[in-house]
């Protein structure tokens, strides 16, 4: 078992998707409890499937992964804050921002695939996930987007908290509600694009959102359900990148079952403690 | 109204919310205007009148959340920009999502210091300050019972008795609730009516409440502001609601119905018919 680990850990590329998985999964546990607290899955989706216009756009013009996802996604959490709320929050609105955003970037996705010949294989992973490809700078760059992203969350955090919760109460207390709500969602497309290069853009719901719903159902107070929502997506993670190498199962699905599981666990514990 | 209620804070005289002459408008339309009222220290006061007659948008002005177009408004002297953090606010809503899973108490929190940048950390000092007079004012309420559990689970009745301890746990002289009453059986009205006639009197805090119908409440209230036909009265709720003086109010033949019990009913010309705006 430990030479299996050491061996499992001597190589650079396992190395760079543990410190990138570990990265990812911390910042999607924070991020994703707020996801959950808000409300903003579809958001989120739509962010995911921006993602592989960025990636894809990002490999054709011989770009790093991560900086294609990153710059599209929070371009796209950005303009979906700022086209689909005026001054309070309207559902309505904002999902039909969200749905137009989507669906153009998802064909300017398919353009760059069409464009780029020899993608094939990589729009696999794109959408699915990989550890393979991941280099030792990108793995930095996404620990510098999850601190900067972090930090930021520091800051904002408990008035994003009373947003959350309650709008106009918020806004009555004198919270900047727009721009909170706003920034939340560039920060949503950092966490996205941080997640995708794990899980691939289809499947980042299995650490930004699985581990947060299953922390929330188990813990009412905000702090501990975030340390709870990150303690479940790096066992997730971390789990899913041993058995992935050692089976050569995809990771993308690996990370996505063990959140499932964990999610209807999460559920079963909650009824069985309630009755 | 006792002289005990009185601030002591407060120079002898001063109203806690006094508007001269006030008008304001929205989108280039005009709300009320001419409304000059004055509101003491430590009164019940609730705020009745039709849809759409500009109720909401009394508690607005009063917030500082929406300019006067003439005249004056101020809360304890003050202009209401610098008396924000006197006035405790609960909006108007429905109730919160069964699935929202926040602890009740730390909804309470987030009216203490959830306008402040930052997060709150685990150890940081003056955390047994904050959490002593959460259980201060979830005493006060009479929420201290269920203040564990998260908000979603709890009755519309117990909801409001927390967001009335968010709205209380900065000691605010006012407390302004949006329709409170909204939504919740006659049982759970009259304990919340019983409950903020109770902050007014131990706590000294100037209550002042938007309601529907006046009935559940009539027996706890000290005065009534009647808002209709663009303008408002104020006075005690046998002055002011009467036949005479609501159909000055609202420029109509208005008859006002008292029951055996003391129940008033407004009839004749429906105030709800001449009204036309859903909503303000």
């Amino acid at each position: 078992m430990i030479d299996a680990l050491n061996q499992l850990f001597s190589y650079q590329f396992m190395q760079n998707a543990f410190l990138a998985g570990t990265t990812a999964a911390v910042l999607a546990g924070i991020v994703g409890y707020f996801v959950v607290l808000r409300g903003e899955a579809f958001a989120g989706h739509t962010l995911a499937i921006v993602g592989f216009p960025g990636a894809a756009g990002a490999i054709l013009f011989g770009l790093p992964q991560l900086l294609g996802l990153a710059v599209l996604c929070t371009a796209s959490g950005l303009g979906i804050g700022v086209l689909g709320r005026g001054a309070v929050r309207d559902r309505r609105a904002e999902s039909a921002a969200i749905g137009t955003i989507q669906a153009f970037l998802l064909a300017l996705g398919f353009l760059f695939v069409s464009l780029y010949k020899g993608l094939l294989e990589g729009v696999n992973s794109i959408l699915f996930g990989t550890f393979l490809g991941i280099t030792r700078e990108q793995a930095l760059l996404l620990l510098v987007i999850a601190v900067v992203s972090l930090a930021a969350l520091m800051v904002i955090g408990r008035p994003l908290l009373y947003v959350s919760v309650d709008e106009p109460a918020a806004a009555a207390a004198g919270v900047p509600v727009r721009a909170l709500s706003i920034g939340f969602l560039v920060l949503l497309g950092l966490a996205i694009a941080s997640t995708a290069l794990i899980t691939g853009a289809l499947l980042v719901f299995a650490l930004l959102v699985m581990p947060a719903a299953a922390a929330n159902q188990l813990v009412v107070r905000p702090g501990p359900a975030m340390v709870v929502s990150v303690a479940l997506a790096l066992a997730t993670v971390w789990t899913g990148l041993t058995i992935s190498y050692f089976t050569d199962l995809p990771i993308g699905f690996l990370v996505t079952v063990i959140g499932f599981v964990i999610y209807v666990t999460a559920r079963l514990v909650r009824r069985l403690g309630r009755a | 109204m006792q002289s005990a209620t009185h601030d002591q804070q407060a120079p002898v005289g001063t109203a806690a919310l006094q508007l001269e002459d006030a008008a304001v408008s929205r989108g280039g339309r005009s709300i009320w205007r001419g409304v000059t009222l004055r509101v003491e220290p430590g009164e019940y006061v609730a705020v009745l009148g039709p849809n759409g007659v500009g109720k909401s948008t009394l508690l607005q002005a009063i917030l500082g959340l929406l300019p006067l177009t003439s005249g004056s408004l101020e809360i304890f002297g003050r202009p209401p920009h610098q008396a924000a953090s006197l006035i405790g606010y609960l909006p108007q809503r429905r109730s919160f999502d069964s699935s929202l899973r926040l602890r009740a108490r730390d909804l309470v929190r987030l009216g203490l210091d959830g306008n402040r940048w930052g997060v709150p950390l685990p150890f940081a000092p003056g955390g047994r300050e904050i959490a002593k007079r959460i259980d201060e004012v979830l005493e006060v309420v009479g929420a201290a019972a269920y203040a564990e559990r998260p908000v979603g689970e709890l009755s519309g009745g117990e909801q409001q008795r927390i967001l009335i301890a968010r709205a209380l746990v900065r000691r605010p002289r006012m407390l302004l609730m949006d329709e409170p009453l909204e939504s919740l059986d006659l049982g759970n009205q009259q304990a919340i009516s019983a409950l903020a006639r109770d902050i007014c009197r131990t706590e000294g805090v100037t209550v002042i409440m938007v309601a529907h119908d006046v009935n559940p409440i009539l027996g706890d209230l000290d005065r009534v502001i009647y808002m209709a036909g663009g303008s408002a009265v104020i006075g005690r709720p046998e002055e002011v609601i009467t036949s005479e003086k609501l159909s000055a109010l609202y420029n109509a033949h208005i008859e006002v119905l008292r029951t055996s019990d003391g129940r008033l009913f407004v009839v004749g010309q429906q105030p709800e018919a001449i009204s036309y705006h859903a909503h303000d």
